[in-house]
């Protein structure tokens, strides 16, 4: 499988995930821009990842405008044909803009942006709790009461708050999301947005590769038949 | 319209300033000619009244790759074919005015002047300072700030790794507000501010010319009073997204190699960048103004000129590569604009629909060219008397110790910055390893510049100025923020490389500021020479004085050090129950201008800490010595609060305690655990090497303080309760005064 990892003017984290992919994780990654009009090589087994920054200068509402790229006409396409895709903290406010994945995202709590490491419990934690960093102002996930019973009943939120032992909310949860939700994916579960930032948790000299953890179940060895149905997700 | 001197002293010249204006041009200026005159004579573009002490401050090193101010920015060599480039600058008139607006575009210049040069930046940092955090002032500045520069610098995504905040009263009505900036680029491939090559295309990119920041230049560069925000207009309005993609934009077109020069428009605009560039290369610049993209109509040449417009760049380009460059723009959406050409008469000549408007000899504008230089005078201040007069005997020492410390730890200058931390991204660009493994220094990945991955070159930078040391005496105040930048980045495993400086001053023309001015100079440029750090560059900022006074003399450091290796990094906090602790440096019955002093015993004039050149230069030897060796296990200096303070923080992070006993008993205990006599630091040792720890500081001032435990704070045989109780008042004790400020901004009660 290979990555393609969007540029919009004002992502900032795009070098970044494609460091973590190429050098900590050793994946194939394509640099793709936001004006292209078709995602020409990719398929079902490959993932599209949308990274955080401030796509088109995030004016009237984070995500709001770059749902209307070029690019990400063809990334809807590309999730409805059942390529994977990953959103991460502004990705997943695009892909939430974009209707590929339920509710939005709101004005942190505490009305704040906030930077700091946070402990997250779900795919791939094996146990324990995750520490990944966040940072962001509008990363407080709002669904109404029905979709997020049916987020719960069809498992599809993949990552909760929790505090460093691993109990879920209270304190823990730092923008006020509902349900503690820290990241989720479609139903079919090709698509996937998450708030904290797991590229930034790979590297040995960061003193964290908890984000290895994340990127590689949900993705590379979900690649792997054998493993994916080992790793499953975990509802909470 | 006649133009006079009073024309001239309104655009704050003097009449000499007028005179020299008149002579030089052997005509009277016209008005657009003037306002370039008074934007580009004013202290902030000409360093009229610094200059000739600034030269005295070591300028040259093995390492530097351009001299010390003839770039935008300091540019240093790191090795294997790569540069660190670094500057830290005020904003601190607008931030006065306009925290939010004033504090942003403070980080957007500064980011500027670094890529501006060819260089990605990698780490942020800033030092604050403000007035009684009481007060709904402060608070309202504080917070405007903060979210000022973390708005900015969060979209630009560059990680803002480190930086200082003080609140002193001196600052209340003039906050200062200093940014700094560090980028690497690869050596050969800098962009000098340099205009050359007769017929090359003058190149205008990035945002629309408004109206905004007019006059910011010379507004920067006089007192702030009541009649200030009347000024707004002078503060400009920033916007990180152009910014990032003009960022992209510009190092993108460096690649093609057809860009000849380049500068960024800060300060005083359009007439800056044509100036500084144009004087550089001895060359001359047609302009056309009616060409600069502009987004209001109907502006005039004058305002063209001197608009502070943020997000904008001056290029030369190769004849013939324009449509090349300007490609690379619209790729990124940015408006790119031919507006002029080089010319060979050294003369700035500005049109305006075929009509010439204004022609300067473009030396003759800038610093090191026409520009005035001046001689102040200076004196003693009065205020020393006081300083001299001071007597510890008079100071009681407190029966009840525990009770002063736990007052300490939630001192607003001391207690966490947790409250601004959490605000400002420090982990983009994967690069910041002092998130999870904090140090003195911020030591930041500079990532691609050799070592591979995991064992790459990293930087370690810091800002440092406790300015009350430099009012009690600017000499050994400056020595020390010298100093105790060195001593951060010796602290966190690097080699100490080079500084910038951000002087920021009262008003010159008071004799016993501009005394504070020499001295500090003096100091800093003594201390220099002695760690082989030379100052690259920086920033002066005069005039920080209201009718109440001036501020505090606060020449703010920023260093930058490198690691060869970030595993050589060193971090501040304790790893193991029983660990043994030490100090290094020797121990003074000292407690000169120390937070318990100053704010506890209110004394608000005592002499600078003690302070010895050569006992701090051995013992950063020293501790580089130990880290080399790994065989300590934390490094962490002795700053403000003094050695309680320290075995504190060292202590949080991993909530362990200690048990520590003052080991010399001729030295009151006020100031042996609260005093801030400098060159100390408190280093763990795991138990097992300790014999080896004590055969290498053989002979070299060392005390044995005692061991880390699990969790409680043990000093002198007494209990003074757990770790996290500490660490809650640590942590808790700017948000509490920042949540009034939160609930009274929701109810619309803030009173500014």
């Amino acid at each position: 499988m290979k990555f393609g990892v969007v540029v919009f003017p004002g992502s900032n984290c795009d070098r970044d995930m494609q460091d973590a992919l190429q050098q900590d994780l050793e994946q194939e990654v394509v640099m793709l821009w936001h004006k292209d009009t078709g995602l020409p090589g990719f398929g079902t087994d490959d993932c599209i990842v949308l990274p955080g920054g401030f796509s088109y200068g995030d004016y009237l509402r984070c995500g709001a405008i770059a749902r209307f790229s070029p690019i990400m006409q063809s990334v809807t396409r590309f999730a409805n044909e059942g390529g994977k895709v990953l959103g991460v903290c502004n990705g997943f406010q695009v892909l939430c803009e974009s209707h590929l994945l339920p509710g939005a995202l709101l004005r942190n709590a505490n009305q704040q942006f906030i930077s700091k490491n946070v402990w997250l419990r779900g795919v791939g934690d094996n146990g324990r709790a995750l520490k990944i960093p966040i940072a962001h102002g509008e990363g407080r996930y709002y669904a109404d009461e029905k979709t997020l019973d049916e987020l719960g009943a069809n498992n599809q939120v993949i990552y909760r708050y929790c505090d460093e032992n691993g109990t879920i909310g209270g304190a823990a949860n730092p923008n006020g999301s509902l349900r503690d939700i820290a990241g989720i994916c479609n139903k079919t579960r090709n698509v996937f947005g998450m708030m904290p930032h797991p590229e930034r948790a790979c590297s040995d000299a960061l003193g964290n590769i908890d984000g290895r953890l994340i990127l590689r179940t949900l993705f590379i060895d979900a690649y792997e038949p054998s493993v994916s149905r080992k790793a499953g997700l975990v509802n909470q | 319209m006649e133009i006079t001197v009073k024309t001239a002293e309104q655009l704050r010249l003097t009449a000499e300033e007028f005179g020299l204006i008149q002579e030089k041009l052997g005509r009277t200026p016209n008005f657009t000619e003037l306002c370039a005159f008074s934007a580009m004579w004013s202290e902030h573009c000409s360093y009229k009244n610094s200059i000739r002490w600034l030269k005295t401050l070591p300028r040259e090193g093995k390492k530097m790759l351009v001299k010390a101010g003839e770039e935008n920015a300091g540019l240093m060599d790191i090795g294997d074919g790569h540069g660190v480039v670094f500057k830290i600058e005020s904003h601190n008139h607008p931030s006065a005015i306009e925290p939010f607006q004033g504090a942003a575009t403070g980080v957007g210049g500064i980011h500027r002047d670094i890529f501006t040069m060819g260089a990605r930046p990698i780490a942020s940092l800033n030092s604050l300072r403000f007035g009684n955090i009481k007060e709904a002032k402060t608070q309202h500045l504080l917070s405007g700030v903060v979210h000022g520069i973390g708005h900015y610098g969060n979209c630009f995504g560059v990680p803002t790794v480190a930086g200082e905040i003080y609140f002193e009263e001196c600052y209340h009505t003039n906050p200062l507000v200093n940014a700094m900036s560090v980028g690497v680029l690869k050596n050969g491939e800098t962009i000098s501010a340099t205009a050359k090559g007769k017929g090359n295309p003058v190149i205008f990119v990035g945002s629309a010319t408004g109206k905004d920041g007019i006059g910011g230049a010379s507004f920067a560069s006089a007192n702030i009073t009541g009649e200030s925000t009347k000024e707004l207009p002078a503060v400009q309005v920033g916007d990180p997204f152009q910014e990032k993609k003009l960022l992209e934009a510009c190092l993108e077109v460096i690649h093609t190699g057809a860009v000849v020069g380049m500068q960024d428009m800060g300060a005083a605009g359009i007439i800056c960048s044509t100036a500084e560039m144009s004087a550089k290369g001895e060359v001359g610049m047609r302009i056309d103004l009616d060409r600069v993209p502009a987004r209001q109509e109907n502006m005039k040449a004058w305002e063209l000129l001197l608009s502070e417009s943020q997000e904008r760049m001056l290029m030369v380009v190769q004849k013939g590569r324009e449509a090349e460059v300007v490609s690379i723009f619209e790729k990124w959406d940015l408006p790119a604009a031919a507006i002029g050409e080089v010319t060979d008469d050294g003369l700035l000549k500005f049109y305006m629909n075929g009509e010439l408007e204004a022609v300067i000899p473009a030396h003759e504008l800038v610093l090191g060219g026409g520009a005035p230089q001046y001689e102040r005078p200076f004196s003693e201040p009065a205020y020393f008397k006081k300083v001299d007069a001071f007597d510890a005997a008079q100071v009681a020492v407190p029966d009840d110790l525990r009770a002063v410390a736990e007052q300490l730890i939630a001192l607003p200058n001391i207690a966490s910055k947790r409250w601004v931390a959490v605000q400002y991204d420090s982990t983009v660009g994967a690069a910041n390893t002092s998130t999870n493994e904090p140090s003195d220094a911020a030591v930041v990945l500079a990532k691609g510049t050799g070592g591979k991955a995991g064992a790459e070159k990293a930087l370690a930078v810091t800002t440092d100025c406790n300015s009350r040391y430099v009012f009690a005496d600017p000499y050994t105040g400056a020595m020390i923020a010298v100093a105790e930048a060195a001593r951060n980045i010796v602290c966190s495993g690097g080699q100490p490389l080079g500084v910038t400086n951000c002087l920021n001053f009262g008003n010159p023309y008071d004799p016993e500021v501009y005394y504070q001015f020499v001295h500090a100079i003096k100091g800093m440029g003594d201390a220099c020479r002695k760690f082989d750090t030379p100052v690259t560059g920086g920033n002066v900022s005069f005039y920080n004085q209201s009718p109440d006074g001036a501020v505090y003399p606060t020449p703010t450091i920023g260093m930058v050090g490198l690691l060869d290796n970030v595993h050589h990094k060193m971090t501040l906090d304790f790893k193991e129950e029983g660990d043994v602790i030490f100090l290094l440096g020797n121990s003074y019955d000292d407690l000169g201008s120390s937070e318990y002093l100053h704010k506890i015993k209110k004394v608000e004039f005592s002499p600078a800490p003690h302070f010895n050149i050569e006992e701090e230069y051995g013992l950063q030897q020293m501790v580089a010595g130990l880290i080399g060796k790994k065989l300590i296990r934390s490094a962490h200096d002795v700053s403000e609060g003094g050695l309680f303070v320290t075995l504190a923080e060292s202590a949080f992070p991993r909530g362990f305690g200690f048990d520590v006993v003052a080991t010399e008993k001729a030295i009151r205990k006020d100031a042996y655990w609260f005093g801030e006599a400098q060159s100390r630091v408190v280093v763990s040792v795991a138990a097992s090497r300790v014999e080896e720890f004590k055969n290498v500081v053989n002979g070299f001032p060392v005390a044995y303080l005692g061991l880390v435990t699990d969790g409680e704070f043990v000093v002198d045989g007494m209990n003074w309760g757990m770790v996290e109780a500490w660490k809650e008042k640590y942590d808790r004790s700017l948000e509490s005064h920042m949540a009034r400020l939160v609930d009274a901004d929701a109810c619309g009660l803030t009173q500014i």
